[in-house]
């Protein structure tokens, strides 16, 4: 990349963007697109990447082609996937191997390859381009929309697609308060779990009498499964920033601090570099674009520890304290970090900011329903066909994400729950699915936005054991100030082991709601106030599925070890040994061709030969 | 000054204080256990939760930390109060079910049962030695370890620490009795463990649950009885 120069002036900018855009659009070669996210690179996209460079240089088309590497485009399951411009064309799950056929047969050809389309899990076709995907068709990519069009570690190419314009805007035609009351007309609410409005948010930092101020980005995503903040840290750094600068200049503060866990290696080093490019062309330092307004950002890194995503353990956390959250009032926005005015937003609302500025707040406002407006970006994960990142406007359905966007559950088996806002959210049953999806809806029905996880169950899912999995991240992660939180995840977690392991009691349930309750009336923080949402909602929604693990001692999904017992049933076994192979214990017996028999006494109840077994000769009860 | 309102009375106290100084000043009673006036309120132990705010947004906030304001509605004996104050109480016990104060707060509020396996840690995590280590003997010797179910107090690495004068303020603040080392004087003395050895915790010291790790440089726990003194006496002769 070539050096960056300093741009002294709004207009100088102005005219770069301006370039920069003519420049994207008379580029008349072939741009293969790769995403390379974290990813994208865990199912080897920088493989593929380089053997692609090699086949096109084998082919001499180095100067005929552009390959751009980009950050996460959000569809997972067909990771790593290659867009090959100008014909639109989805290559998925590319193998390095595929690279030369690509070079040999697509760009130079003009012959599609089959074999590395995407097929369609709701209409079982093929398809050639993304919009036709139906992953893509429901969803509202305005935020991730431009990931797949940029190289993250080049601020020019943010420039080529309008970027820091925004910024422009807002420095040469708009006071502070202008800028906070276009947020606050907009109804954008914070992204990372609480839902408070971002106007006034802002409003409140700005009205703060002090001398310095600061402003913080949230990037302290520790959700089990949820990964979108990361995804627009690593694919669009600069938009995060342009959001992040424009915050600073409405609230008043010269300083930020982006609180980023160091488990995101990849979003830390775009999101530095970004910061240096920055720099360099003169949008963060002293006097920007020739305007009084001072603004640097530091990177505060992370240990990984799930509170810290709470506000008050934040800024513990960035003053070299240990991540307790401690009692609001006061708000960070009158005594925050270092004591002084502070402004936190989670990386998905800054990303909003510039959009917001540039299109106007009553585009804003229209998408969406009256009390949450715009898009929210969910990680859909678990037992779905179509894993990735979607990005919808509130008030969608359940439905649509999971049965429309999703494709639904793989392997034909049934919906039985989806859970929703990461840990310290519920989960919701079949009825739900026609709840329509915006903070106040999903709070209601005993879950919560959160930051966007969204983990699908199947008919196979106890939800005992959903609900030890997440109170055992729960009890790891409380940070253990409050006793009603500490004590009250860790008793929970341990009423609940007892009743997967049959030894529950009925008077369990009742305790198990009491203390529900009590935790998330008594504690401190959002975690603990959250911290109850696994077993609230599984108890509301799936009581008759604990009753059976008290009264009748049975598991009825087949998940908790010690309630079932694995059997071979004998018309159904054929003898073909696979059982036998892969049982650590040795329990099972038998010679080729006869029926094999299962050592109770021996099963550890891993589940191996029930996996192996392709005559459903082993049933589990 | 603020005006608010508590237990339906309005109240005017200085700007500044806690729910819980407004309380006291005006005569309403609110159980305390992690809270000393000598220390920064730390708000860990919720025994001293009220009801703050109205309607659907009404709260419970610890009254030790939250600040008065202006226009504040607070109660402290609602249903949602005692009933939240009486399951902390049963936590604590399930943790400490030998701590005397412990004891005399659920005998207060009729906690008459623990229905949690008991576990014997005799320690609730209130941290009140931590702060009365930095805070009043200024010698940060001790402070929390880990998170979560995890969560403990002890020295940096677990070794005496450097920084400790062994003034004993940890074991004289403590309501758990874990670190309360009243040597072989006391009948009460919940610890003993020293008095169980043989011989003395000199060799021992690493297994007691005494905060002095040197033991023996306090004392306290070999320094013999006037009674056993004089049985050694009597013996000798």
């Amino acid at each position: 990349m070539k050096a960056t120069k300093k741009i002294k002036t709004i207009k100088d900018l102005n005219q770069t963007i301006q370039s920069y855009i003519q420049k994207r659009k008379s580029e008349k070669r072939p741009v293969l697109t790769v995403s390379a996210g974290t990813c994208g690179q865990a199912r080897g996209s920088l493989k593929v990447i380089a053997s692609l460079k090699k086949a096109i240089s084998k082919e001499k088309l180095e100067d005929k082609v552009k390959i751009k590497v980009t950050g996460c485009h959000g569809f997972c399951e067909a990771e790593p996937n290659i867009i090959i411009q100008p014909q639109d064309i989805f290559y998925q799950k590319v193998k390095p191997k595929d690279t030369s056929d690509i070079a040999s047969q697509t760009i130079i050809k003009n012959e599609i390859i089959d074999r590395l389309l995407f097929s369609d899990p709701i209409s079982k076709k093929t398809v050639l381009k993304e919009d036709d995907i139906s992953f893509y068709k429901k969803q509202k990519r305005i935020l991730l929309g431009d990931n797949a069009l940029i190289d993250p570690t080049d601020i020019n190419d943010y420039l080529s697609i309008g970027g820091y314009s925004s910024l422009t805007k807002v420095l040469s035609k708009m006071a502070p308060e202008e800028v906070i009351e276009v947020m606050k007309k907009s109804g954008l609410r914070g992204r990372g779990g609480a839902g408070f409005p971002t106007g006034y948010k802002w409003e409140f930092t700005r009205k703060a009498k002090d001398t310095s101020k600061y402003i913080i980005c949230n990037a302290d995503e520790g959700d089990p499964g949820a990964y979108m903040d990361r995804s627009l840290l690593e694919g669009n750094p600069h938009r995060v920033l342009e959001g992040m600068i424009i915050g600073a200049y409405a609230v008043g503060a010269e300083e930020g601090y982006i609180y980023v866990r160091d488990e995101y290696p990849l979003a830390v080093k775009h999101i530095s570099l970004a910061i240096s490019q920055a720099e360099k062309m003169g949008l963060l330092g002293k006097k920007i674009l020739g305007t009084d307004f001072n603004f640097r950002i530091h990177i505060s890194k992370g240990a990984g520890a799930f509170v810290c995503g709470e506000e008050t353990a934040l800024i513990a956390s960035v003053e070299g304290r240990v991540g307790e959250p401690r009692q609001r009032p006061p708000f960070p926005a009158m005594k925050g970090l270092w004591k002084k005015p502070t402004n936190i937003n989670n990386v998905e609302t800054l990303a909003n900011i510039p959009l917001i500025v540039e299109k106007g707040a009553d585009w804003f406002s229209k998408i969406g329903t009256k009390g949450s407006k715009g898009t929210k970006i969910f990680s859909l994960v678990g037992k779905i066909n179509n894993t990735g990142l979607v990005e919808v406007p509130m008030g969608i359905t359940l439905k649509e994400i999971i049965f429309d966007i999703g494709g639904g559950i793989p392997g034909e088996k049934e919906f039985k729950a989806v859970q929703t806002g990461g840990p310290s959210g519920g989960c919701l049953p079949k009825e739900k699915l026609g709840l329509p999806i915006d903070y106040e809806g999903l709070t209601e029905a005993g879950s919560i936005m959160g930051s966007g996880g969204m983990i699908v169950l199947d008919e196979n899912t106890c939800m005992v054991d959903v609900a030890i999995y997440f109170l055992n991240f729960l009890r790891d992660e409380s940070c253990g100030k409050c006793l009603s939180c500490r004590e009250g995840t860790q008793r929970m977690w341990e009423i609940v082991k007892d009743i997967s392991e049959g030894k529950g009691k009925e008077e369990d349930i009742q305790l198990l709601k009491e203390l529900a309750q009590t935790t998330k009336d008594a504690s401190l923080c959002g975690l603990g106030q959250t911290a109850a949402n696994p077993v609230l909602s599984t108890l509301r929604y799936f009581r008759d599925e604990y009753m059976a693990h008290v009264r009748d001692k049975t598991c009825p999904a087949g998940v908790c070890k010690e309630l079932i017992t694995y059997l071979i049933i004998p018309d159904k076994c054929t003898g073909c040994l696979a059982c036998i192979k892969v049982c650590p214990q040795e329990a099972i017996s038998g010679e080729l061709k006869k029926v094999h028999v299962l050592d109770q006494e021996k099963c550890i109840k891993c589940g191996a030969c029930f996996e192996v077994c392709q005559f459903d000769a082993i049933k589990i009860e | 000054m603020i005006s608010l309102k508590m237990n339906r009375l309005d109240v005017k106290v200085e700007d500044g204080w806690t729910i819980l100084e407004a309380a006291k000043f005006y005569g309403l009673e609110i159980p305390t256990l992690c809270y000393n006036e000598g220390l920064s309120p730390y708000g860990g132990c919720r025994l001293c939760l009220v009801e703050v705010g109205e309607g659907p947004r009404a709260k419970l906030v610890s009254s030790c930390t939250y600040p008065v304001e202006e226009g504040l509605v607070v109660r402290t004996d609602t249903r949602r109060v005692i009933e939240a104050r009486k399951m902390m109480i049963e936590l604590m016990l399930s943790l400490a079910p030998n701590s005397k104060v412990i004891q005399d707060l659920a005998s207060k509020f009729g906690v008459k049962q623990v229905r949690f396996k008991i576990r014997n840690e005799e320690c609730i995590l209130c941290g009140l030695c931590v702060r009365m280590c930095s805070e009043q003997m200024d010698g940060r010797a001790i402070g929390f370890q880990n998170r979560g179910y995890k969560r403990k107090i002890s020295t940096p690495f677990d070794i005496r620490s450097e920084e400790c004068r062994l003034c004993g303020g940890c074991m004289y603040i403590c309501p758990a009795c874990q670190l309360r080392c009243q040597g072989p004087q006391a009948d009460t003395a919940v610890c003993n463990a020293c008095l169980n050895m043989d011989p003395t915790c000199l060799d021992h010291y690493d297994d007691l649950q005494c905060w002095m790790y040197d033991a023996g440089r306090c004392g306290t726990c070999i320094r013999e009885s006037p009674e056993k003194s004089a049985e050694k006496e009597q013996t000798s002769k």
